[in-house]
């Protein structure tokens, strides 16, 4: 046991940033001069010293079989000397520097049935968490609802441009392992319903003071009880009218769990931005505060996105996000663009109420 | 092998044009003979009749001697779905930007098909490699093989979870920073906070190479790090002619829409009053061939992001500049 604990390796840490670069990368690090985007998912960067890189990016699936990788690894191979990239956003980059190979590499892309885009001002891939594949306080799926939306926008992604980039983004539950508060369109798992709690097991499975400590709104407090065969019973039980359904008591302590099929569905959020281009990055704010978790396809949710998307579309200005574009017509004229109904859910009393509730008489009277 | 279980709701997944990982299961369980995914198939299915997920909560796991890098899972319904009875997560620390060598995702593949399902993610929200649905006695094997191949777990806990940057400087114009360095460096530098969780709650490094943040450090990271630049903007007067040439409107399109107006378009050349511009990027990214960053480049650090909706969002606050 002892030789065996010599031999082991740890703390080594990730492969090398350049351990996969080709000479041609390490050649031109630090040299690039412009890049054009040639067409939708086909970007050419121009080096100082000339020399030319095309990049043709595909839709990546982000939940993958290493047969689908092994594919991935065999084109880099009959194309890019060996070397491909994963984006930030779930999409694959076969990298050339042979403008002659170019065709070839697209269309052997498209005959294996990749999509070829996500540059530019359209849309990209959708930024996801894992759902009801492999995560515990799911409200909702996540890559199903993915491919539900990207069918019906995939023309934003393969060929249709925009006024600008709309980036969607989904977390599962309010964890939001998706980080997508600060997106142009969010798809946010919510619950609906306080959590249920199982007093028969609470008190092996949780710390009572650390359940009581999670709640923000310190709506769990002590219950201590007799039941009906008399034996003491030490738990917690829940203000339900204080409850925002966060499931952050869940997250602590897994005997109160809050996840039931009609409550749980999905929220929208809009107008968030991460780049500080024009104006500065921005939240998502609420568009549409619950519908309906309906798989396989999600229609209500499908349908309102694909609505806001064309929206905007049609009446943003050049290179206005959406969010910018919600600014500049009024919030108000947003929701009724989009006929999303306004209603007493948008507004939020808790922590922003002071800095978010409106301090102008700058209505603009629209009916 | 074939798959076992009636799907009639995720075949309807198989259909559109964008890929469907249903179809990526299913050769999973057929093509490559996965248990798991048939199960995991399964049992997906059954959440979609139900409405409802079908993991436990929790299950400490890990490999000997590290506190984090795998996240344990188990089904609540083992009778049903066997194979998926353990399902743990192992996050493989990526290389930074994540360029791969085809050898690599081989051997990643290779390693995955020997002791676990053959599902992966390319990649986790915060950048790792996933491998998903480990037994936990393959768990220590795998771990003892990637390792030997040059892999490392990442971060999962209250710990330093796995940094990750934007391509930088291997194929972008505008980095201001050697972003795969500074990511490597920090990664490298701990390692032990990384592995064994010691820390009051999760803590995110992101690096993005100017102030377009594509890794989206602004909204999600502890400690964002952003390049930019103090001097100049480059102008190339040549290009900024061959753009009006070409029939971009200038005025309207890049001139009109600067938040502070520090620029100015006469006589067919761009005027900069760089004391007055705020580093947003917006002329810049229109113009790619014509402006560029300036040379005294930077980073601003900003400090406090995270997305849990909990106790409100926040964005990152800017701390200080070099």
């Amino acid at each position: 046991m002892a030789e065996e604990k010599q031999e082991r390796i740890t703390d080594i840490g990730p492969p090398k940033y350049d351990t996969a670069w080709t000479p041609f990368i390490k050649e031109n690090y630090g040299k690039w001069l412009y890049h054009e985007e040639l067409e939708p998912g086909v970007l050419m960067h121009v080096s100082e010293t000339g020399a030319k890189l095309w990049t043709v990016r595909i839709a990546g699936t982000r939940l993958m079989s290493t047969l689908h990788m092994r594919d991935l690894a065999a084109i880099a191979d009959e194309f890019c000397d060996g070397l491909l990239r994963f984006t930030t956003r779930n999409n694959i980059e076969f990298l050339i520097t042979d403008e002659a190979k170019l065709q070839s590499l697209k269309d052997k892309l498209k005959a294996d049935g990749h999509a070829i885009g996500g540059t530019g001002a359209g849309i990209t891939n959708i930024v996801h968490t894992q759902g009801w594949i492999h995560c515990h306080t799911p409200a909702i799926d996540a890559s199903g609802i993915v491919k539900a939306v990207m069918d019906e926008l995939f023309e934003y992604f393969h060929d249709k441009r925009l006024p600008n980039k709309v980036r969607i983004s989904l977390a599962c539950c309010l964890n939001m392992c998706g980080a997508v508060h600060c997106s142009d369109i969010s798809i946010l798992g919510v619950h609906r319903k306080p959590p249920l709690i199982e007093h028969d097991r609470l008190l092996n499975v949780c710390e009572i003071p650390t359940t009581i400590a999670s709640c923000p709104t310190a709506a769990i407090r002590p219950y201590n009880f007799e039941d009906e065969e008399g034996k003491q019973v030490k738990s917690v039980q829940v203000n339900n009218e204080r409850c925002m359904f966060c499931g952050n008591c869940y997250t602590m302590c897994p005997a109160m769990p809050l996840a039931d099929p009609v409550g749980d569905g999905v929220a929208l959020w809009v107008g968030g931005k991460v780049s500080n281009a024009r104006s500065m990055p921005k939240f998502s704010k609420l568009a549409v505060p619950f519908l309906p978790n309906n798989p396989p396809r999600w229609p209500e949710t499908v349908e309102v996105i694909k609505n806001i998307v064309e929206v905007y579309a049609a009446d943003a200005r050049s290179y206005e996000r959406v969010g910018e574009w919600a600014e500049r017509i009024g919030w108000e004229e947003f929701f009724k663009k989009t006929d999303i109904a306004f209603t007493p859910f948008h507004i939020d009393d808790y922590r922003f109420a002071m800095t978010t509730w409106r301090s102008s008489t700058q209505f603009k009277f629209t009916d | 092998m074939p798959i076992t279980h009636k799907t009639p709701l995720l075949d309807e997944l198989e259909k559109g044009p964008w890929p469907s990982f249903v179809t990526d299961l299913k050769r999973a369980a057929e093509e490559g003979g996965s248990d798991t995914a048939n199960d995991l198939l399964g049992q997906l299915e059954l959440s979609y009749v139900q409405k409802v997920g079908h993991w436990k909560h929790g299950g400490i796991v890990g490999v000997f001697g590290y506190g984090g890098g795998v996240i344990g899972r188990y089904t609540d319904v083992p009778h049903l779905f066997p194979s998926v009875e353990h399902f743990h997560t192992m996050r493989i620390n990526q290389p930074a930007s994540k360029f791969y060598s085809s050898d690599q995702l081989r051997t990643l593949a290779d390693i995955w098909d020997k002791h676990g399902s053959q599902i992966t993610n390319m990649h986790g929200s915060t950048g790792d490699i996933i491998f998903l649905g480990c037994r936990t006695e393959a768990l220590e094997p795998c771990f003892a093989d990637l390792t030997a191949h040059g892999f490392d777990l990442g971060g999962s806990g209250s710990a330093l979870r796995t940094p990750s940057c934007c391509v930088g400087k291997a194929r972008c114009e505008w980095a201001c920073l050697d972003t795969q360095d500074i990511t490597y460096n920090l990664t490298m530098t701990y390692q032990d906070e990384m592995h064994r969780p010691a820390w009051p709650y999760k803590f995110k490094f992101k690096t993005s190479g100017c102030p377009n943040d594509c890794v989206a450090s602004i909204a999600r990271a502890d400690c964002s790090i952003i390049g930019t630049w103090r001097d100049d903007i480059r102008i190339n007067q040549d290009e900024v002619k061959n753009y009006a040439e070409s029939g971009l409107d200038i005025q309207q399109y890049v001139i009109d829409l600067c938040p502070t107006k520090c620029i100015s378009y006469e006589d067919g050349e761009i005027q900069i009053d760089n004391k007055n511009c705020t580093r947003c990027m917006h002329c810049i990214n229109v113009m790619t061939k014509a402006l560029r960053p300036g040379t005294d480049t930077g980073a601003t650090i900003l400090i406090g992001a995270k997305a849990p909706i909990l106790e409100g969002a926040q964005m990152g606050v800017s701390e200080w500049e070099s």
